[in-house]
């Protein structure tokens, strides 16, 4: 489903992103290990097509189309969703009419706002004065209002209490197995995809993951069982983590 | 009256100067209109454009001027105002004495001296001590000839513990683009009594259009000044001059503007803070769409225990346009509390494409930010402003 070969990106004027090969199949949740300045955050910009981190060589392929170059908004049309870890205060518009844009005008997401704990929020700006908690919920539901086919969580889990960890767990869950539409995952139904950016893996306790890589100095090091690298990651730290193990090519 | 007549080439006191001779006064008499619905078709549409609206069931008062005469006066509630044509009040009020020129200098400047020594028109409304105007009371201006001075003069008394939100729609004709309107304003708002005034505006992208307005409040009364103009015009001042002369008086000046190529927009407002307790807020919020976009406010704290805040806040959309911010406090007493600030910039990159990423498309983005920089974080605006905002941000096709 995405297919990156070679990608080279800069940020801040400075070279983040070293040659990422990457794919994550069609209904596989893959997950982005790899200490702080790795370039993991930067990664998932530039697969949504934030223009603060510009790609300089390489390619990014969704459902086999280039979509290295194109608008942010024409890859969320694709299908294409994220959630950002520190999303920009946006003054003046309101939270109720971002998630209605964000179904399309539908008031899905509107409806859907208490199960979040986010009815009371909807007349607020978007994420001015929003807790850690509020913001993370809030994207959320943004997410489940957009209903994308491919997701991109940076940190779902941090800087939150362990009450939102649970509700945050549960609607990415939701997001991702489609639950309300289809009960249970099965090879039928499930059409989401994720790529996860977690530090301490408390959200593979909700969604589970098929697959995780380490990053470490903008490029894939390393792959294997998620939880296998965790546990290595836990004890080893990630440089010995890392010498430990071959890149596994995806 | 010798003073005055030496004022009529009086330049203003800032802003392009304007050759009155090059105008004539417009036209003083017009067939009635009974019914507002049943105004002419480009009539009635330039009032929509402008938050008036012909179906006089929502208002409990309308009021439409073209050029310079009245075409139509109504009331729909029978007590507690009264809402009648300016030289009608002259007569039955013995000259309005005690309001017609107190809060504006006739000699301040060519445009009060042109009101002052020619006839000028306009409407006198009363809200009598105690009442409470449930549904706004509307009034149009509108000019329809070319190369033309609309010359008005309004007043505004707001009776002790009266209420009511007065909404003014202000408009070229199609054919009247150049065109000079001159607007003299006395409000007074006494004890207790609360006043909310919305001005909107459609231009013509040649006219010009030097209001000059005074406010005067007793203790505890309040008054709202919502003015927004998204339409193009020639060149247009807006500066209302308040004084809070009563203990515990308050104001907020509102400006939500949009300065075209073209268009020279000069907005705010001076508050003069001249009791105890008494509190101002001048909240200007300009976009600049290649046009030149000045915003002021000055407020003045000439006693203790006032408290007053002055924000301007500027997005510069495309090159070429100016944009100027200048807000002012004086004081001479210690025990004030009196900030301000002022921020131009450009819509930011980041909060656009965090829209986008939801799937909306560059000009949706913009247009939503845009929309919430301008009426996000005004208060007191009226909601039925709010649609006809977003009508015309939505015309103004600011992602392009």
């Amino acid at each position: 489903m995405l297919e990156i070969k070679g990608l080279h990106a800069e940020a801040g004027g400075r070279e983040i992103l070293k040659g990422v090969d990457l794919k994550v199949k069609k209904g596989e949740t893959a997950v982005l290990f790899g200490p702080n300045g790795s370039g993991k955050s930067t990664l998932l910009a530039a697969i949504m097509g934030y223009s603060h981190c510009k790609v300089t060589a390489g390619s990014i392929l969704f459902d086999g189309t280039d979509i290295t170059h194109l608008p942010v908004d024409e890859r969320a049309r694709m299908g294409i969703g994220m959630m950002m870890q520190r999303p920009p205060n946006v003054m003046g518009v309101k939270l109720g009419d971002l998630v209605r844009a964000a179904a399309g005008g539908d008031d899905v997401g509107i409806k859907a706002a208490a199960d979040f704990r986010l009815e009371r929020m909807l007349d607020r700006d978007v994420n001015v004065g929003f807790s850690g908690g509020e913001i993370k919920r809030s994207e959320i539901l943004q997410l489940t209002a957009q209903s994308p086919r491919f997701v991109l969580l940076d940190e779902p889990e941090s800087g939150v209490d362990l009450e939102s960890i649970d509700l945050i767990g549960t609607k990415v869950k939701d997001l991702l197995y489609r639950r309300t539409n289809c009960g249970r995952r099965t090879d039928g139904c499930q059409a989401v995809s994720a790529l996860v950016i977690t530090h301490t893996g408390q959200i593979l306790d909700y969604i589970g993951a098929d697959v995780g890589y380490i990053m470490q100095e903008g490029a894939i090091r390393c792959s294997g069982r998620p939880t296998d690298l965790l546990n290595d990651i836990r004890e080893k730290g990630y440089r010995d983590c890392i010498s430990c193990r071959m890149v596994v090519p995806s | 009256m010798k003073h005055v007549e030496k004022a009529l080439t009086k330049k203003a006191a800032h802003g392009p100067d304007v050759d009155i001779t090059k105008y004539e006064m417009g036209p003083g008499s017009m067939d009635a209109i009974d019914d507002l619905g049943k105004a002419p078709r480009d009539l009635a549409e330039k009032m929509g454009e402008v938050g008036v609206v012909t179906d006089e069931g929502a208002r409990d008062g309308s009021l439409l001027i073209v050029n310079n005469a009245v075409g139509h006066c109504s009331l729909r509630v029978s007590d507690g105002m009264e809402l009648m044509p300016l030289d009608r009040a002259l007569e039955k009020y013995d000259g309005l004495k005690d309001h017609m020129w107190k809060l504006v200098e006739p000699d301040k400047d060519k445009f009060t001296a042109t009101a002052y020594t020619e006839k000028a028109t306009g409407y006198f409304i009363r809200i009598k001590e105690g009442h409470h105007i449930k549904n706004p009371i509307q009034t149009c201006m509108m000019i329809g000839k070319d190369r033309s001075i609309q010359n008005l003069h309004n007043i505004i008394v707001v009776e002790k513990g009266a209420s009511c939100e007065i909404i003014t729609g202000c408009a070229t004709g199609n054919q009247a683009g150049d065109s000079l309107h001159i607007g003299i304003s006395e409000f007074y708002v006494k004890e207790g009594g609360s006043l909310t005034y919305s001005m909107i505006h459609s231009w013509g992208s040649g006219t010009v259009v030097r209001p000059r307005t005074g406010v005067k409040l007793e203790k505890n009364a309040r008054f709202t000044n919502n003015y927004v103009i998204l339409h193009p015009v020639g060149t247009m001042q807006s500066a209302p001059v308040v004084h809070l002369d009563g203990e515990g008086a308050s104001c907020r000046l509102n400006t939500v503007c949009l300065a075209h190529k073209g268009s020279d927009v000069d907005t705010g407002g001076t508050v003069y803070l001249n009791a105890p307790d008494t509190s101002a807020e001048i909240i200007s919020r300009s976009i600049t769409k290649g046009g030149r976009m000045v915003a002021r406010g000055r407020l003045v704290g000439n006693v203790e225990k006032v408290r007053a805040h002055l924000e301007c806040r500027s997005i510069v959309l495309d090159d070429g346009g100016v944009t100027l911010a200048i807000p002012e406090l004086e004081t001479k007493v210690a025990d004030v509390e009196m900030t301000h600030e002022a921020a131009v910039g450009k819509v930011e990159r980041d909060k656009v494409e965090y829209l986008m990423s939801r799937g909306l498309t560059e000009e949706q983005a913009v247009g939503m930010i845009i929309r919430g920089f301008l009426v996000g974080g005004i208060r007191g605006l009226p909601e039925e402003l709010e649609r006809d905002i977003d009508e015309a941000i939505e015309q103004a096709n600011l992602g392009d």
